[in-house]
């Protein structure tokens, strides 16, 4: 068990570390590699609290994290961006230095918040609902914070995989039904956003959401 | 304690002594991965000779402390050899000096080089020391929340303490210490100015931050400076190998175990060089502003450690 | 058993219209094939209604549905509404065809997500699992986000990815919050299923631990405030009901804002039996009353029709939620009606308005002139579209505002001002705006149109009648309905 909660927690460790890294990425393909990561940690750790706490279900869980955010969502976002010939930089709002500092007010934030569950839990995996919290946060701060629609759908993205992990670590997991459902709601926003490129690109002629500030408030 | 007080001499005199045969290996590990043919092993010693043999050459209105640095330098580089658990963790100076204090000296010897960097009053100089306390500015509280996330992990600021706790059979690998080590490894790349962050083969005025401090220095004093560096370089690697690293370091000082710690460290080191090389031609030299970056990361990297381990453990 | 034949009828209705219309595409039947599936809809509501009516609620499909009064009246207006909508958006839609504003795969698209998008709103309605709720309201954003760029302006594509972006980021705190309720409940439920049906959880959300609930309402209020456009996290709904096709502009203000209010008020019930105090409801009468203020404001100086209309919606989204969190059987009473009311009034307006901005082929209400000698029916339909809208009697709002009003100066007259201030101004600047369109002469550019009656008449008669006299039935069943979410 003590081994268990090890692997655990060093996993939890590892995708708050690839949040920061999405965080203080500026290439867009690089993000992407880091989100995949970020999605084969999840799996992995989703299948080792499906073992240990018997819940077979989470097998399943894992299975579908897996082929859709490891396999199906990083093929997709790599065929946009290729499509797209999209190979610049991005620009950010806020410098980085400044937004990982952000960053980690965040994460101790999300500690704090979570205290009184933490508490409560008797789960092995109680620990890492900060950091599942926090890895919704950084998702959050990387959609504020970044100027450019690909960015903003991986830090979208990035917040599912919070929430996920989140549901993995506070329950072990949602009912199947919950987590299918969720699963379909991805897949199908994930078609949206796609479809989503398309448009914006041909209508803007990049994917640079400052473009976008039309419909701003007259007075 | 007798014991005690010869390992620690012969750490220091280990240090002084292998400090620029270790450079010397960095150097040729780099030029065979360049495809260069490599000086011998041996050239820092003869540099070093050379540079001692020569006159001392001092600016008109250089003032006493330009003439004190290099021996500040090299004498804080000897004190936190004695400091540092290279080949045993049974060493008396490591009651009364913990990781602080080690953190501490390197920043007297920065603060003094910055201070003679500005001494003479030549434009270089000055750019060399405000660039160096720019790096020091961030590199330092990272270097001091990477060291505090080893402490608190292992429940002691003294260095001899965190090494037995690390190297006890009952460790496991944290998740703070991997962040630790991440952020450990960028700051000794930058305070010992290698190359995303510095060169050290280089005196361009646009990129130089450590040679442009020491441009006025010839001589002795610029032999001392720069065995001073190498025992920097060489420090921090044995201070990372033994906060991360920690097999084969002597836990009693028997001379056998410090046979068996001394070819430990000599492995260890071989291998050490080797990443580094690996590193300096695997990335480019940074721009000066995105230095901040550099650091940035490695301060978070610590900060995570350090949040990580009130989180998880 | 016979209960969840009604039910499956009224969601597979939808579900097997948007497969149809798929195929039928952009043919020249399509719209009738959209309005006989939403009429089928609505019928099939009608007899769930009468069953709830007669047997009071119930379960089906193994607990996985669930109908009370609350959530039958909703799906009932929710039908409702969806059927004029199509019968309105025959006429419109092909209008906007023939001015090329949509192409053959866009009408294909945009009634096939129609009916798709009815039955997200039915699922979320009728469900009982608070995560396949969740699941639901995700469905019921995802439909529309494309309808809302279907023209492919620059205006368009940035309101849908607006709406998109902001809604799936508020959206996902909710399901954060939905996960902890889930812990909460599996603490006392035990694991699985069962603890996620709200049926389950409200017979013993006094069992649950309120500080793990407080927590997670603040997560549903902000995931579920964001959909129901409460300020300060209304930034798209503006965008997004403005810059759609006038028919989704209609069930985006009418229908979706109160499918997202009802899961806000259906979490407000379990977090108030645990935590035993007023916090949840403090916190909806905080972001209500900032959304009546800052709404009613925002409409002095809107130039767009659309848009005006769509900070009025926030306006009375805000109203409801307002008068949700002081509680009370008085002033739910009064929420309920409001939410229907309102999405009577406002899906009637939107019907007039797109008819006014197609005769005049702008949005902007300085271009918008002599609406009653050029179209007797728009303007008049707008003109009191737009007195039910602001609260004059007899219309069905001022009851409902009446009802919340007093229930304000009862319980918290401290509000009272606030409240009547935002009444007032949202008063003067809808009405200054709209008798300026709907008086004057017909300018030259306006074109002539044949407007779509039925669905607006229909509309504004229901909201007249209810002004001047609730049917006993309905105060039955809003009573009843206040007692279930007391």
């Amino acid at each position: 068990m003590e081994t268990i909660t090890q692997i655990n927690s060093f996993l939890a460790a590892l995708v708050l570390l690839t949040a920061f890294g999405m965080l203080s990425q500026k290439r867009i393909s690089s993000l992407i590699h880091l989100f995949t990561w970020q999605g084969l940690f999840l799996s992995i750790n989703t299948a080792i609290v499906g073992y240990v706490a018997g819940r077979h279900h989470l097998y399943i869980s894992s299975i579908l994290t897996l082929s859709l955010k490891v396999i199906l969502l990083p093929y997709i976002l790599h065929v946009l961006i290729a499509r797209l010939k999209h190979r610049k930089d991005v620009e950010t709002v806020v410098n980085i230095p400044t937004t990982m500092l952000i960053g980690i007010v965040l994460v101790i934030f999300s500690y704090h918040l979570t205290a009184p569950v933490r508490e409560l839990s008797t789960f092995i995996t109680r620990s890492t609902l900060a950091i599942a919290l926090a890895t919704v946060m950084i998702g959050l701060l990387m959609m504020i914070t970044r100027r450019h629609a690909v960015t903003q759908i991986i830090g979208f993205l990035a917040m599912e995989n919070g929430l996920f992990f989140a549901a993995t670590s506070t329950t072990y997991g949602m009912p199947l039904v919950v987590e299918l459902g969720v699963a379909l709601d991805v897949l199908i926003a994930a078609f949206i956003f796609g479809m989503f490129f398309f448009q914006i690109h041909t209508t803007f002629d990049s994917l640079d959401v400052d473009q976008m500030a039309r419909l701003k408030e007259e007075s | 304690m007798v014991a005690g007080f010869i390992i620690e001499l012969l750490q220091i005199t280990l240090v002084i002594g292998l400090a620029p045969i270790f450079a010397g290996w960095v150097k040729m590990l780099k030029c065979w991965s360049q495809g260069r043919s490599s000086p011998s092993i041996l050239q820092p010693y003869r540099n070093l000779l050379k540079l001692f043999s020569k006159d001392i050459i001092l600016a008109e209105n250089a003032s006493w402390i330009f003439r004190f640095m290099p021996y500040l330098v090299f004498g804080t580089g000897a004190m936190v050899s004695a400091i540092i658990p290279i080949l045993s963790t049974d060493l008396p100076l490591s009651l009364t000096a913990d990781v602080i204090v080690l953190v501490a000296l390197f920043a007297t010897a920065r603060f003094f080089t910055a201070l003679a960097g500005m001494d003479i009053g030549t434009a270089f100089g000055g750019m060399g020391s405000s660039r160096e306390m720019m790096i020091a500015s961030i590199a330092e509280p990272a270097m001091l929340m990477a060291i505090f996330t080893v402490s608190l992990s292992c429940g002691s600021t003294s260095l001899a303490r965190i090494v037995e706790t690390i190297y006890s059979p009952a460790s496991v690998i944290k998740p703070s210490l991997v962040f630790a080590f991440i952020a450990f490894v960028l700051i000794t790349l930058a305070e010992t100015g290698r190359v995303p962050v510095d060169n050290p083969a280089t005196h361009l005025e646009l990129t130089m931050v450590h040679e442009a401090m020491i441009l006025e220095y010839s001589g002795r004093h610029l032999a001392l400076i720069e065995w001073a560096g190498m025992m920097k370089l060489f420090l921090y690697i044995s201070l990372g190998v033994a906060l991360f690293a920690p097999m084969g370091i002597a836990v009693y000082a028997t001379p056998a175990g410090i046979s068996l710690a001394f070819i430990y460290l000599l492995l260890k080191l071989g291998f050490s060089g080797i990443v580094i090389v690996l590193i300096e031609t695997g990335f480019a030299k940074m721009r000066l502003f995105r230095l901040t970056e550099f650091l940035g990361a490695a301060f978070l990297m610590a900060t995570l450690g350090m949040l990580s381990f009130f989180m998880l453990e | 058993m016979q209960n969840s034949a009604v039910l499956l009828i009224l969601l597979g209705t939808p579900l097997f219209a948007a497969a149809v219309l798929a195929f039928v595409g952009d043919r020249r039947f399509a719209p009738e094939v959209n309005i006989t599936g939403s009429a089928a809809t609505f019928v099939a509501g009608i007899g769930l209604a009468l069953e709830v009516y007669e047997q009071g609620s119930m379960l089906a499909g193994e607990n996985f549905f669930f109908v009370d009064a609350f959530n039958v009246y909703l799906a009932v207006l929710t039908s409702f509404v969806s059927m004029t909508t199509a019968i309105f958006s025959r006429p419109y839609m092909r209008r906007e065809r023939e001015h090329g504003r949509v192409g053959h795969w866009g009408m294909r698209f945009y009634h096939a997500m129609f009916q798709l998008f009815i039955f997200a709103m039915l699922l979320c309605l009728l469900t009982n699992n608070i995560g396949v709720l969740w699941i639901a309201m995700e469905l019921a954003t995802l439909s529309t986000v494309l309808l809302v760029s279907l023209y492919r302006t620059p205006t368009a594509i940035e309101a849908a990815w607006k709406y998109f972006i902001l809604c799936g980021v508020g959206i996902a705190q909710a399901l954060f919050g939905t996960v902890l309720l889930y812990f909460a409940a599996e603490r006392v439920l035990g694991e699985g299923g069962q603890a996620l049906l709200w049926t389950n959880l409200s017979l013993v959300s006094d069992k649950l631990e309120p500080t793990i609930l407080s927590l997670a309402f603040v997560f549903l209020m902000v995931g579920y405030g964001t959909k129901v456009g409460l300020v300060p996290l209304h930034n798209w709904l503006p965008d997004a009901h403005s810059e759609g096709p006038t028919p989704i502009s209609a069930v985006l203000s009418g229908l979706l804002l109160n499918i997202a209010l009802y899961a806000l008020v259906r979490c407000k019930v379990l977090v108030d039996g645990a935590t035993h105090s007023h916090h949840a409801g403090n916190i909806m009468m905080g972001f209500g009353i900032i959304s009546i203020l800052v709404a009613a404001f925002s409409l002095l100086r809107q130039k767009d029709i659309k848009r005006m209309f769509s900070y009025s919606s926030i306006e009375h989204m805000g109203i409801a939620t307002f008068a949700f969190g002081l509680g009370g059987p008085v002033a739910t009473f009064g929420a309920l009606l409001h939410m229907l009311v309102h999405s009577l009034a406002k899906s009637a307006i939107f019907f007039t308005v797109g008819h006014a901005s197609q005769m005049h082929r702008t949005q902007e209400m300085d271009r918008i002139k002599g609406l009653f000698k050029g179209n007797p029916l728009v303007g008049w339909g707008l003109m009191f579209g737009a007195m039910a809208i602001v609260g004059m009697p007899p219309f069905g709002v001022f009851t409902s505002e009446f009802l919340i009003l007093t229930a304000t100066m009862k319980s918290a007259p401290l509000m009272t001002p606030f409240l009547l201030l935002g009444l007032g101004v949202a008063f003067a600047a809808i009405f200054r705006k709209v008798q300026a369109m709907v008086s004057g002469e017909i300018p030259d550019y306006q074109k002539p149109l044949k407007a779509a009656h039925v669905p607006v008449m229909l509309h504004m008669a229901i909201v007249l009648a209810i002004g001047i006299y609730l049917p006993d039935f309905l105060s039955k069943w809003f009573i009843t309905a206040a007692e279930l979410i007391k």
